[in-house]
């Protein structure tokens, strides 16, 4: 029974990590119905963005206690992040706006390529070990199961961006612009909303979430390198369309339960008959699963493709 | 098409057919995924062949090293050894530490009757092509049964294996691991796998957790290994790690730090070994590149200095005759190690343990073949 | 139609003449100054080619997105190697009846085997996938790519992650160019006939292609199987001219190198894709020491192109070979 409730614990705090990506996904998707594929990669750039900050500012910086210079990083690289994301989509994605969604895909595309190798080019393919932001100490008193604090900590902060979120979205202004251009853009922007402002705004917050993630993912495995995007990218693609694509809760929901149905599958790898070799396989085959019998996902709603 | 196949036809090698140098081959990764264990075995190469060269050569003629990259990408090594063979006319290849890639480059080097010396390529099968492919490295079943030996001879009786399932090489030796251990009455309590790029391992750990080992053996290459060692601590496994030579490189220490120390694996040589042919070697080395040398330079600079004494042996640099002298490599005094090669072209040598201790890489113990 | 696919038939007739009769490459005549190297250079850009066509009839013509395209081919490697390497001795004291034909016999049954089991994958692909639509096809042919990959890793008959050795290299300029001769002709002749015309109606308008009575399931998985069979032919090939084959070379980054090829020459040009792959190779070596920057540079031609010129570098010049110039 130990074990189980260690290998939940294991899987929640992993499918924290692709919850917040899934979340900016899951808003650009809502907002652009197209998926962002270099996602994953602005996601890389945050970890090593959050690598370099912290080399350069932890000599300045020496008196700070350690929860507030990982809060500044934190901030540093989600900015960072955030103008990745706008400039990518004011380059790579505008001048596209009106044309066909397979010319965006392959844009994404390149743009995701672009990134990898550039990175690979400036950060060399060899893995780098990440600065420990937050000194790692186990939480006590909970029998047998080993819970670190940066697991609690990953857990804390992403349920708290998500409520961040959900308070923009629900309730400002630009949130409420946000909802109506998922709606129908045209009358949108007939009602006065600026579609231009409002896309790249989502963007930039979409990118946001994933320097947070890469920040935490990059504090809980300690090793990046430049192709560390792409599957986790992937799964957290994977992760919104569980959810139901546009959705934010659902995003959040079809994170931590792929994080927890990965896990399982290797902790139980001889119980299910099933090599743990075949771990990624587990995400896509969830995916192919959904997409054929739910494909609106667990909160998603039913679009009726329209002639 | 037909002015890009002009440019072809026209580059043709100034140096074929010259008679002043001897063109020797070299293929290695020196971009890409692996890049780190080409630069490494091409500095050694490198140097190897500089010392002969400043020494005067062989056979009254310079050595001149063709160096090609493959990228790292399956396809790219028969490519660019393709080139060397028909292009460069080389008289000898040296390469590759993957042995996926000296895989594709073997039966090429067969076919042209050109002798191949791999430095570190483990995979059984590399020498098994044929008689003109050697290595000097020992081979996956030999490192498994040290470790297994090594384990043993520490009393520990039940160990976890946890393999990478994407590299060729984990996979080769955990099975060895498993097979001398279990034979020589060890048990293997868990069997776990990953692959590699993975970064959480914490599934794995727990599930290994639960049949208390004495050791884990993690067989893959340090780019895992150090997460593994990190995570494993977290988990309170406190078993120390077990592994082999692809744990050789400094950025083992760096992501694994304190979580890594206590663990041990198999490698290639020391460099706090004090024969006068590793010392001899790491001075030079860090005079030339003013880093340490690893396993992978060590071994490069070997396959360079085994083919040299051949080519010296033989007189000559015709493909048979050199093949034949390669062959009968007795009890040379290498870096890393006296090697002789023996009937299936793979060096018989020792293998050392180190320790992982205060950032280093500690000398324990010599495991002779 | 017919001056083009004459041109083609003879070409084909060409290469398939030199390809049977020619146990060396050498002993071709016009092959005769070529050395191994640049032999090489031109097997792997027919293979390309192959890859590059095949694809383009689910990306280009037919308007889907297909990730996977690699997964394929490693089916089509792994299946081919099954009859040649691992039952090959049994497969060709089968074959002994044809004589001194044997090894050549085998050599072709073993290119069918694999494209069949490719085409099969393909079939398995292309049925889930039909709800799906531009990016999410993306990811789940993506997906299926993987997974394949996944299992070939997983499965020890195949030699797992170690690969498979000692496949027997029998592919020779000619065979290869012989299948990229078969396959452009096939793609052309498909794409161009009256019933191809309902992949670019699918492609151009799925509800009205389906309003004017095109069944848009049809041709998709249609698409897929035939782009499928030349993609494992193409594997099949690969496989035995390097003789070696792992899991590792069949990744995603595979399928992302044939999409380049596909989206360079112009989605739906089959001229311009076939150009595409064989300029793609023959440019990947004369850059070989600038490798490191070759990708970099590609993906950013890529996001310029689409921005400035969607329908690819060299896209549009079938019309100089189409008396109908119909498919940009």
């Amino acid at each position: 029974m130990n074990e189980f409730l260690q290998q939940l614990i294991n899987g929640l705090s992993l499918g924290a990590v692709y919850a917040l990506i899934a979340l900016g996904y899951t808003m650009v998707y809502g907002v652009l119905r197209f998926i962002n594929f270099a996602h994953g990669d602005v996601f890389m750039v945050g970890a090593f963005a959050g690598m370099y900050f912290g080399r350069w500012l932890k000599p300045h910086l020496v008196g700070w206690p350690e929860w507030l210079f990982a809060g500044l990083i934190l901030l540093l690289v989600m900015v960072a992040c955030a103008a990745l994301g706008g400039l990518v989509e004011r380059l790579a994605y505008k001048p596209l706006r009106e044309k066909p969604r397979l010319t965006v895909l392959i844009t994404a595309i390149g743009v995701s390529l672009l990134l990898e190798y550039t990175g690979q080019l400036i950060f060399g393919a060899a893995p780098r070990g990440f600065p420990s932001l937050l000194t790692s100490a186990p939480i006590a008193g909970l029998g047998g199961l080993h819970v670190s604090n940066i697991q609690m900590i990953v857990l804390g902060v992403t349920a708290a961006l998500l409520m961040c979120l959900h308070y923009i979205v629900m309730r400002t202004r630009m949130g409420l612009a946000m909802r109506a251009l998922s709606l129908n853009p045209t009358a949108a922007s007939l009602m006065g909303v600026n579609n231009s402002v409002v896309i790249s705004f989502t963007f930039g917050l979409g990118s946001a979430l994933a320097g947070a993630g890469a920040v935490f993912y990059a504090s809980l495995y300690q090793a990046i390198d430049p192709f560390m995007g792409v599957l986790p990218g992937m799964k957290a693609f994977v992760a919104a369309v569980l959810g139901g694509i546009g959705s934010l809760p659902g995003a959040m929901v079809g994170g931590l339960i792929l994080g927890v149905i990965e896990t399982l599958v290797v902790g139980y790898s001889q119980v299910l008959g099933v090599p743990p070799g075949y771990r990624d396989a587990v995400a896509f085959v969830i995916l192919i699963l959904i997409l054929l019998f739910k494909p609106s996902g667990l909160f998603g709603k039913t679009l009726k493709e329209k002639v | 098409m037909l002015p890009l196949l002009g440019v072809f036809a026209c580059k043709k090698s100034p140096d074929a057919g010259s008679l002043d140098v001897i063109p020797v081959g070299e293929f290695a990764s020196l971009t890409g995924a692996t890049a780190s264990f080409g630069q490494s075995s091409h500095k050694g190469t490198q140097m190897a062949i500089d010392e002969v060269n400043a020494a005067g050569g062989v056979l009254g003629k310079k050595l001149k090293l063709i160096t090609e990259d493959d990228q790292s990408r399956p396809g790219e090594a028969a490519t660019v050894v393709r080139k060397m063979l028909s292009r460069d006319k080389i008289v000898a290849l040296l390469g590759e530490v993957a042995s996926s890639r000296s895989l594709e480059a073997a039966p090429l080097c067969q076919q042209a009757g050109i002798p191949m010396i791999s430095p570190a390529s483990t995979n059984p099968k590399v020498t098994e092509v044929g008689d003109f492919v050697f290595r000097v490295c020992f081979i996956d079943p030999f490192q498994g049964t040290v470790l297994s030996k090594f384990a043993l001879s520490k009393g520990w009786k039940k160990v976890a294996v946890l393999t990478d399932v994407k590299q060729d090489y984990s996979v080769g030796l955990s099975q060895y691991f498993k097979k001398h251990f279990t034979a020589n009455g060890g048990e293997i309590v868990g069997e776990q796998s990953y692959s590699s790029g993975d970064k959480d391992f914490k599934a794995q750990l727990t599930a290994i957790k639960g049949s208390q080992p004495d050791a884990v053996v993690a067989s893959g290459y340090y780019t895992e290994t150090g997460l593994i060692s990190l995570q494993a601590r977290e988990l309170q496994v406190n078993a120390p790690l077990l592994g082999g030579d692809g744990w050789d490189s400094p950025s083992l220490v760096e992501v694994g730090g304190k979580a890594i120390e206590g663990s041990f694996f198999s490698n290639h040589f020391s460099v706090e070994d004090p024969a006068p042919a590793i010392q001899g070697f790491l001075k030079k080395y860090r005079t030339k590149f003013g880093a340490e040398p690893d396993a992978m330079s060590a071994l490069g600079y070997d396959s360079a200095m085994i083919l040299v004494d051949a080519m010296k042996r033989a007189g000559t640099s015709e493909g048979p005759k050199l093949k034949a002298a390669i062959a009968s490599t007795k009890d040379f005094a290498a870096v890393t190690g006296k090697i002789t090669l023996n009937a299936e072209r793979n060096a018989d040598k020792s293998a050392v343990m180190l320790e992982v201790k205060g950032g280093q890489f500690r000398y324990v113990e010599t495991v002779a073949p | 139609m017919g001056a083009r696919s004459g041109f083609l038939a003879a070409v084909l007739a060409a290469f398939v003449i030199s390809g049977l009769f020619t146990g060396h490459p050498e002993a071709a005549w016009p092959l005769a100054q070529l050395d191994d190297y640049l032999l090489n250079i031109l097997i792997l850009a027919g293979i390309n080619v192959v890859l590059a066509t095949s694809l383009n009839i689910v990306n280009g013509h037919t308007g889907q997105f297909s990730l996977g395209h690699a997964g394929f081919m490693a089916v089509g490697a792994y299946g081919s190697a099954a009859l040649t390497q691992i039952n090959g001795k049994a497969c060709l004291a089968a074959l002994s009846f044809l004589g001194p034909c044997a090894q050549g016999g085998l050599f072709v049954c073993a290119l069918l085997f694999g494209a069949a089991l490719a085409a099969l994958a393909g079939l398995a692909v292309g049925l889930p996938s039909l709800r799906l639509r531009g990016d999410y096809l993306a990811i789940v042919t993506l997906g299926f790519g993987e997974i394949i990959r996944v299992v070939f890793q997983n499965t020890e008959a195949v030699g797992g992650a170690r690969g498979l050795t000692g496949i027997p290299p029998q592919t020779t300029l000619g065979w290869t160019w012989a299948v990229a001769a078969l396959c452009i002709y096939c793609v052309s002749a498909l794409v161009n006939s009256t019933y191809g015309r309902g992949f670019l109606a699918v492609r151009d308008d799925e509800i009205a292609a389906e309003a004017m009575g095109i069944n848009p399931t049809r041709y998709k998985v249609t698409a897929f199987v035939v782009g499928a069979f030349f993609a494992g032919l193409a594997g099949a090939l690969y496989a035995h001219l390097i003789g070696y084959i792992s899991p590792e070379g069949f990744t995603f980054l595979k399928s992302v190198d044939v999409v380049v090829m596909v989206i360079l020459g112009g989605m739906g040009s089959t001229v311009g894709v076939a150009f595409a792959a064989v300029g793609l190779t023959v440019l990947n070596e004369l850059l070989r020491q600038a490798e490191q920057y070759r990708m970099v540079a590609f993906s950013l031609l890529l996001i310029v192109l689409m921005i400035t010129r969607p329908q690819g570098l060299l896209g549009g010049m079938g019309r100089f070979f189409s008396r109908k110039g119909g498919n940009p």
